[in-house]
């Protein structure tokens, strides 16, 4: 049921952004923006690639998803949209649902089509598994899209929330960016320390399920208010 | 404020004032000098003293906030306003006096060291508690935001800690398994300052606790003043 609504919100929000296409171009462009800064402020030669790469495509994701993050709440509060969905006859934690698929889905768009830029403009080889390099991105984007969904919903509604939203949710996901970016690395430089790797994933699972989690016991409180 | 608050400020004040000048005379006299970093090590107490307090601070925020939002009382908001507001001082007390230790044990200032590292990171967490508090105006919804933000930022605490030390490790283990590395005479002088920083935490919550009454008083008699010259 729950589920249920949090899909059609879901699908509301995506034809909104299949006819504006706002969010997920403007998360594209920051993000390969990103890595062009990047280019200039590291000289990208082979040896330093080799070192910021996987840190550097997690600040163009976790940067670019914070962009998608703010519209998610903030749109809606244009002509009190948010009002008219609490006053639908589906429990309020749909919405979150509903919010944290379309973050997550966007997310995921994004970093499908930066990705093969990022490996492009900077010549870099995969190495290691490529399997296993989806996981860690579909681990650490889901946990960075459920927390800062919740962090989004709160940001929405205090004066200042587009400054807000980026200062509250970056301490908050420091444990996936360091997950993430160890994950990749070892993927990425295919070194064989698989049980540093099954300690990452670990970390980003258990991530994932509390904050999975603890939103569902909270949202309703901040969209009382 | 009352008789009865009175006394009891008097007497947080009076344990904390008698309990910290016990643990300065065994800290800097009763404890043995430590034989590689001499005086500096003494640092070390007030370093723990103040960690602690900082823990146990956003550990009462956590506690309050989750309160707050079963009841909506607003006692258990300014529990979690002061509570933070003192763990925050305490968690930058943390980030001075760790460089100062580390300078001497390790020659640098700062190092991305895991308890430093993660120090940081949570002193970042109760930055952005405040950051949501300033940014609201309406009070009860001001005081669910940052309940909110409050619990999600202490169940995130353990996770930054573990992350952060499986990212790096090199800290002076105090309480190792072997029951760590500490002359007896350090322990004690140890739990004394702690017991002394825990009622210097008590004190200051009953300081802020009464400032906050006193600002709500006199916003209520603004308001009638304000009815009357209308």
């Amino acid at each position: 049921m729950l589920l249920r609504q949090g899909w059609h919100i879901f699908q509301k929000d995506l034809l909104l952004e299949w006819h504006s296409k706002q969010v997920i171009s403007s998360m594209l462009t920051f993000s390969v923006l990103v890595v062009v800064v990047f280019a200039f402020a590291f000289p990208p030669s082979r040896g330093i690639t080799e070192a910021v790469f996987p840190g550097m495509i997690w600040v163009a994701f976790t940067f670019a998803g914070v962009l998608g993050l703010n519209r998610a709440f903030v749109s809606e509060k244009h002509q009190d949209c948010l009002m008219g969905l609490l006053l639908a006859p589906c429990d309020p934690v749909s919405i979150y649902i509903g919010k944290t698929l379309g973050t997550f889905f966007l997310m995921v768009v994004m970093e499908i089509i930066s990705l093969p830029l990022f490996l492009v403009f900077f010549d870099y080889r995969i190495v290691g598994s490529v399997g296993l390099l989806v996981l860690i991105i579909f681990l650490g984007t889901l946990g960075f899209a459920t927390v800062g969904t919740l962090l989004g919903a709160l940001a929405a509604n205090t004066r200042s929330s587009e400054i807000l939203l980026p200062l509250i949710l970056f301490p908050i996901v420091v444990p996936i960016l360091i997950a993430s970016v160890k994950a990749t690395g070892l993927i990425l430089t295919g070194s064989g320390q698989v049980e540093q790797l099954v300690t990452w994933i670990r970390l980003l699972v258990v991530y994932d399920l509390i904050f999975l989690i603890a939103p569902l016991l909270l949202f309703e409180y901040v969209l009382e208010v | 404020m009352s008789t009865r608050n009175k006394t009891l400020h008097q007497a947080a004040g009076a344990i904390t004032f008698l309990l910290m000048t016990i643990s300065i005379y065994m800290i800097f006299i009763y404890a043995p000098m430590e034989k590689v970093m001499m005086e500096v090590q003494k640092i070390f107490y007030f370093h723990v003293g103040v960690a602690w307090n900082g823990a146990l601070a956003f550990l009462v925020v956590f506690v309050v906030s989750i309160m707050y939002l079963m009841t909506k009382d607003g006692k258990w908001d300014r529990y979690g306003m002061a509570s933070a507001e003192i763990g925050l001082l305490f968690a930058t007390l943390v980030l001075l006096t760790g460089p100062i230790w580390g300078k001497s044990a390790w020659n640098t200032w700062w190092t991305w060291e895991p308890r430093l590292t993660s120090t940081l990171v949570i002193w970042f967490i109760y930055v952005a508690y405040f950051l949501v508090r300033g940014a609201v105006a309406e009070y009860h919804r001001k005081a669910t935001l940052s309940a909110v933000f409050g619990i999600i930022g202490f169940l995130n605490v353990p996770i930054v800690y573990y992350s952060v030390h499986l990212w790096r490790v090199a800290h002076p283990m105090v309480f190792g398994s072997t029951g760590g590395g500490l002359h007896p005479k350090m322990l004690h002088a140890l739990i004394v300052t702690v017991f002394a920083f825990t009622f210097l935490y008590i004190y200051y919550m009953l300081k802020s606790l009464a400032i906050e009454t006193s600002r709500r008083e006199l916003e209520n008699i603004k308001s009638v003043l304000r009815e009357r010259i209308d």
